[in-house]
């Protein structure tokens, strides 16, 4: 007879190792089950931690996780193909600890991570598939994996198996993932010595920047480019709604994208002389709102990138993965608790608990948005164009009066959009972010 | 029968960074692994439990954290894990790294007298090949380096039978137990354990023996006052000058692919083609 367990975390990325630290932490018995070599071995992100999610689950977290640095100043670019208009704002209350936000390399991370879940008593397996859910009628009972005598039950399964979801789509418990609903990225690590980068970003010791970045970069398709400072490397990356890039004319490949974003005249010489350490694509559930699918059912829950949650406007995904996986847990902690088993009616706090949490508001609050920039392909191209136009027009001195100069602005917006096209562009973004 | 197998937890040399300014190697965030040569070791002592019962035992000498390297040997299908951790063990070379090992598995010998120590023919990331006969000096045992087969065991006569590669040819060596092979890479296969035997090793509790636990009796015989090795130059190897060119191909198929990718490689290098007709037709 296989062995059971109170609960099965499948996937050790934030979500399931938020998850299964949380349920271990409260006695449940746990196995936890990683494809990856290691956990972190397949893990791709950005990444930038940001703080508060993590420190509900491991208070004293900065004490011995692998940060790399926090963020005190935060950029953003709209980028042209030969200049960019840009905000930074860079504050010294972000100097004052805790730290609201860091970079973190992400094989480091959750390696930490799994090294707290292992401490608090889960059992963790790594180079193991889960192939299927164990189904007794319609109640899943326990897991296949890919090995010999691979069969494990749980009272509870938590499906943190990441963006493909594969395991919750061969239940059928939601379809086949939409080109529409996913952002494919790429990114590179570049290695550069601790003092260059200092000296390039402007900042000291374990201060960092981020730079955003929206424009020409991504060709006309919907997505965004992003530079994360490390200790002595940068993340350098750019995504795209994975059916915007099939639908592209130019049919420009990822890759391509990133080259040609890594030669642009203002990204170059930040990152010149940077030794590639890693390149790396993954796809992130932009979705949204409209995408997350049925989120729970009879013995089991579905946490993280697995269910779509991702806040793709505020590029926030770890934390949103973090507190899913702890508020699952703690629907399997009070269920087992409550002695009254494991079928859908006792697991249903788990989404009451994620409708009361930023997590569903957030996401509800930007519910338009990707449509939004979807299907208007000029906040890409054309708007980013006018900006930065408009701003040599403005600061290029020529003999040219100011006054002729704010016409000739207005003009080539009026030229590149109707009025009631800039109107009806300035109302959707409206509506979407309101 | 009772078999030791010493293995070493290695960093994954396939990623290792060398320093650009210092030369020295990056080893943050570079997984940990368990030395691949160890793991030929490893299946080969497994196979000999599948055939003549007994025990393996798994050593290992290196900071706490090579607890999951034997962890994994553990999943394989190894008894009992010991991991020798003590700071005073940090900065050995191989003959401190003998040393300690062989006082481990007399300690080991006294629980259940050994039969036959294992060690992988190297590690990665020294590449000497000098602890497992260091061991076996120590030891006083009889050293089959270089093993590619364990043609016979007779555990009667107390003898065993090997294939060991040479220069030129496989010399066959038949000796007396208790005795070390160093095993050859690609010898064998890792078996891929089942479920049941990766859970068994999560839970594992791996016993940690300090050098006291050890059985070290003379503590300058080992870590760095026991090394007499010194690093006189470290220096990294020479970039290649020509850079890395990226070409974008849109063919549907690899085969197209490739002939694409070698056409325009040709195209760069008008020579390269004649040379190459040329070298092959000689």
């Amino acid at each position: 007879m296989s062995e059971k367990f109170d609960v099965i975390v499948v996937g050790a990325g934030p979500s399931g190792n938020a998850a299964a630290y949380t349920a271990a932490k409260a006695g449940l018995s746990v196995l936890q089950i990683e494809r990856g070599e290691y956990p972190g071995s397949k893990n791709v992100q950005g990444a930038i931690l940001y703080a508060n999610a993590l420190e509900q689950i491991i208070p004293d977290f900065r004490d011995d996780a692998p940060l790399e640095r926090h963020i005190i100043e935060q950029r953003m670019w709209v980028l042209d193909d030969e200049s960019f208009v840009g905000t930074h704002f860079r504050s010294d209350d972000y100097n004052k600890p805790p730290y609201n936000r860091y970079t973190i390399i992400r094989a480091q991370f959750d390696k930490w991570f799994s090294s707290k879940v292992k401490e608090a008593g889960a059992l963790v397996i790594c180079e193991t598939t889960v192939e299927c859910l164990l189904m007794d009628g319609d109640q899943v009972v326990g897991v296949r994996c890919d090995r010999q005598g691979g069969e494990v039950f749980a009272d509870v399964v938590i499906l943190a198996d990441g963006v493909n979801s594969t395991l919750a789509r061969k239940a059928g418990f939601h379809g086949e993932i939409q080109a529409g609903n996913v952002a494919l990225a790429v990114k590179e690590i570049l290695f550069m010595p601790q003092e260059t980068i200092e000296a390039r970003f402007n900042v000291k010791d374990e201060e960092g920047v981020v730079i955003e970045m929206f424009g020409k970069i991504t060709d006309g398709l919907m997505g965004t480019g992003f530079l994360y400072t490390n200790r002595d490397s940068i993340t350098l990356g750019v995504g795209c709604m994975l059916s915007d890039f099939k639908q592209n004319p130019n049919r420009t490949s990822p890759y391509a994208m990133l080259e040609k974003m890594k030669a642009h005249p203002s990204i170059a010489p930040m990152i010149a002389g940077g030794e590639m350490k890693e390149y790396c694509a993954h796809l992130i559930p932009e979705g949204g709102f409209h995408a997350v699918p049925k989120v729970f059912g009879n013995g089991w829950m579905i946490v993280g990138d697995s269910g779509g949650f991702v806040n793709a406007v505020h590029r926030e995904g770890s934390n949103l993965a973090m507190t899913t996986g702890r508020l699952a847990a703690e629907t399997a902690i009070a269920a087992k608790a409550a002695g009254k088993g494991f079928a859908a009616k006792q697991l249903a706090g788990y989404k009451s608990a994620l409708d009361e949490s930023f997590v569903m508001k957030d996401l509800h609050k930007y519910r338009d948005m990707p449509s939004v920039f979807h299907d208007n392909s000029q906040f890409f191209t054309t708007y980013p164009e006018l900006v930065n136009r408009a701003a040599r027009t403005m600061l290029t001195v020529d003999g040219i009066d100011k006054k002729t100069k704010e016409k000739e602005i207005f003009s080539s917006f009026r030229k590149s959009r109707s009025l009631a096209g800039l109107a009806g562009d300035a109302f959707k973004l409206w509506r979407a972010f309101r | 029968m009772h078999i030791v197998v010493c293995i070493k937890q290695v960093p994954d040399s396939a990623q290792i960074r060398v320093h650009p300014v210092t030369n020295t190697i990056m080893r943050q965030g570079v997984p940990a692994i368990v030395n691949p040569y160890d793991l030929f070791a490893l299946e080969e002592a497994l196979r000999l439990k599948d055939k003549f019962g007994g025990k393996v035992t798994m050593l290992c000498m290196g900071p706490p954290q090579a607890e999951d390297a034997l962890k994994k040997c553990i999943s394989f299908g190894a008894d009992d894990a010991v991991l020798v951790t003590d700071r005073s063990f940090a900065g050995a070379d191989t003959l401190a790294t003998s040393y300690a090992l062989a006082a481990a598995i007399r300690q080991i010998g006294k629980e259940q007298k050994v039969d036959i120590v294992f060690t992988g023919k190297q590690t990665i990331d020294g590449d000497t090949a000098q602890v497992g006969p260091g061991i076996a000096k120590r030891l006083g045992l009889q050293l089959l380096t270089y093993v590619s087969r364990i043609a016979d065991l007779d555990l009667e006569k107390d003898t065993i039978t090997v294939e060991r590669r040479a220069e030129g040819g496989v010399q066959v060596l038949q000796t007396a137990v208790p005795c070390l092979i160093t095993m050859l890479e690609g010898t064998n296969e890792m078996r891929f354990a089942p479920l049941e035997n990766m859970i068994h090793a999560a839970r594992y509790p791996v016993r940690k023996w300090n050098k006291e636990a050890a059985g070290i009796e003379d503590v300058t015989k080992i870590g760095l006052k026991g090394s007499p090795t010194v690093v006189s130059k470290v220096f990294g190897p020479t970039p290649r000058a020509e850079k890395a060119l990226m070409q974008s191909v849109e063919d549907a198929t690899p085969r197209d692919v490739s002939l694409n990718v070698i056409q325009k490689i040709f195209t760069q290098h008008p020579t390269l083609e004649r040379d190459i007709l040329a070298k092959a037709s000689v």
